[in-house]
């Protein structure tokens, strides 16, 4: 066969075949969920479940809406212990990961001690956290701190050590300070490491404020939705237990959402894993 | 194409007209004196190897893998010390650690470019070490970009090159601090061998331009003829200098002399070299060691 010379051109651009690809990333799982509350729904209704062993999505809404004054402010609690809690370990965990990558001698010494403070169960700390610290609220950050900082510490360590030895020779070569390495080639390219510590420690943040609150069995007015949710346990109160989980899902949806995106932003530019591939 | 110099630039063919610096030019760049090398490991990398580099030289550094060439670059470099004898560098400001200071460039056999800086940022670094901010130092980059063809691309990131674009980007930050001495450490060895000799010919004209002295470590007989007015060809096991020679040239170094007699013979007279330096029998039928 002769070959023929096909005009090669892009195919034509219109909004549905620019985007389609995200949309059907946005549509098929917004469908998936869709259909499994539709499920639900009709399984609940169709088998005559008592709403306090298994609620309906309806009921359930319900709860959402009429314990709203109840549940937002425990929201906001448990936001606030998660988010400062990962605060305090993204500065930690990178200060004291800067720290140790200064000496060998450093690392050698205080490397251990931080493992420790990881491998111990963070719940069977909790009780003397309690005794030490001021109040609940302190003694819950204090524990979201804690799980949250070791993974943005252990990967800050190993991207800081990670640095490529000829970049490190070339500083060198055109004798740069301590400071300039680390502002100009340590910090930058450990970034990616960092990154995931940040993804890694978001969730575990929230996670542990969670935790750390059954454990401290705080009540009251102050306290957060992981108090809820037990409260509305013993009083049989599903469907609003049912939509205190819904929204600790939502907050951990968000910080995901919210890390990744930070993430993306300071990496897309320049590092494969936040890079499309073109093939 | 010109080049931003701030030093009066020697060609190669021209003789050296006197001046004022002409004491100073007089002094070698590098001299290394007996030096030896053992990595911490108990590898002889080096075993007292005797160089000095003038003025205004092409040094090919020729050799097998393994006959520590890289290393003996990295000394001469600054790079680490050395275990015996001593290096020095004539002609160069000493810093407070013994080492040369601003003299001396390196291009490493991987472009080594930071991924999270654009070109520009990456030819900026040496400049912004030095405490010079990117407004002072535009002119200059995009100068040195020009140099090397790569004007236009002075805001891409590297993984948007390909491998001869970022080995140009190398070589253009090395050329901004107008070294006295550029090291180039098989800086082609990855690439494929059109673009190979394209940034053979770049280097060359960038060596008769400026007049800088440039040290090239390859394994590449065909390279180090092509290139240099001196071949230093090196032993392996421990590390040394096994054959110096001088290589004298009237013809142009280009396609044509690719072709020419005297790079055929040069060549052979190279490899014969090397063979002896690795050890192989000239007669050609004994056992290879």
């Amino acid at each position: 066969m002769d070959a023929v010379d096909v005009p090669l051109a892009p195919k034509p651009s219109t909004f549905l075949s620019r985007n389609s690809d995200t949309l059907l990333r946005v549509f098929i799982p917004i469908g998936v969920v869709a259909v499994l509350v539709v499920i639900w729904h009709i399984g609940v209704v169709a088998s005559g479940v008592p709403p306090y062993i298994l609620p309906s999505p309806v009921a359930v809404a319900g709860a959402l809406y009429k314990d709203w004054p109840t549940l937002l402010p425990a929201l906001w609690v448990t936001a606030k212990i998660t988010l400062a809690s990962l605060a305090l370990a993204l500065v930690g965990g990178g200060g004291i990961a800067i720290l140790l990558a200064q000496s060998k001698w450093i690392e050698t010494a205080f490397y251990p001690i931080t493992v420790i403070l990881q491998v111990t169960p963070i719940v069977a700390i909790s009780p003397l956290i309690l005794i030490y610290a001021p109040t609940t609220q302190v003694a819950l950050l204090i524990c979201a701190f804690l799980v949250a900082f070791f993974p943005i510490l252990s990967n800050m360590v190993q991207g800081l050590k990670s640095v490529d030895h000829n970049l490190l020779n070339l500083f060198d070569l055109y004798g740069a300070s301590r400071w300039q390495t680390l502002l100009y080639l340590k910090l930058p390219s450990s970034l990616p490491y960092f990154m995931t510590g940040l993804r890694i420690g978001g969730g575990l943040a929230l996670i542990a404020a969670v935790v750390a609150e059954f454990a401290a069995g705080s009540a009251g007015a102050g306290s957060g939705l992981a108090f809820r949710l037990l409260e509305a346990q013993f009083r049989m109160n599903i469907p609003r237990l049912f939509a205190a989980l819904f929204l600790l899902s939502c907050l951990g949806v968000t910080i995901f959402a919210v890390t990744s995106f930070i993430s993306w932003l300071s990496l897309h530019r320049w590092h494969e894993s936040s890079i499309k591939r073109e093939n | 194409m010109p080049i931003h110099h701030p030093r009066p630039f020697m060609t190669v063919s021209a003789a050296p007209q006197p001046s004022a610096s002409t004491e100073q030019r007089k002094r070698p760049l590098v001299v290394m004196r007996s030096v030896s090398k053992m990595f911490s490991s108990g590898t002889l990398a080096l075993s007292g190897m005797s160089l000095t580099v003038e003025n205004g030289e092409f040094v090919s550094l020729l050799g097998p893998s393994g006959c520590g060439k890289s290393t003996a670059l990295r000394i001469i470099a600054g790079l680490g010390d050395v275990s015996a004898g001593s290096i020095d560098w004539p002609s160069s400001r000493i810093n407070a650690k013994g080492l040369p200071e601003g003299d001396i460039s390196f291009v490493f056999q991987e472009p080594t470019l930071m991924p999270w800086q654009t070109v520009f940022g990456n030819v900026h670094l040496p400049l912004k070490l030095r405490g010079i901010s990117k407004h002072a130092a535009r002119d200059d980059i995009i100068a040195t970009l020009a140099t090397v063809g790569l004007k236009d691309f002075a805001d891409a990131y590297p993984r948007e090159l390909s491998g001869g674009m970022r080995m140009r980007v190398s070589i253009a930050r090395a050329l901004i601090t107008r070294p006295k001495l550029l090291l180039m450490d098989e800086p082609f060895a990855a690439l494929d061998e059109i673009t190979r000799q394209k940034l053979n010919d770049d280097v060359l004209r960038l060596w008769k331009e400026t007049g800088i002295t440039v040290i090239f470590v390859t394994h590449s007989v065909f390279e180090s003829a092509y290139l240099s007015n001196r071949i230093v060809v090196m032993k392996a096991r421990p590390g040394r200098v096994h054959a110096d020679f001088p290589l004298v040239t009237s013809l142009e170094r280009g396609p044509n002399y690719r072709t020419s007699e005297e790079y055929r013979a040069t060549c052979e007279k190279v490899s014969h070299s090397l063979l002896e330096a690795i050890g192989f029998p000239q007669d050609g039928h004994g056992e290879i060691h």
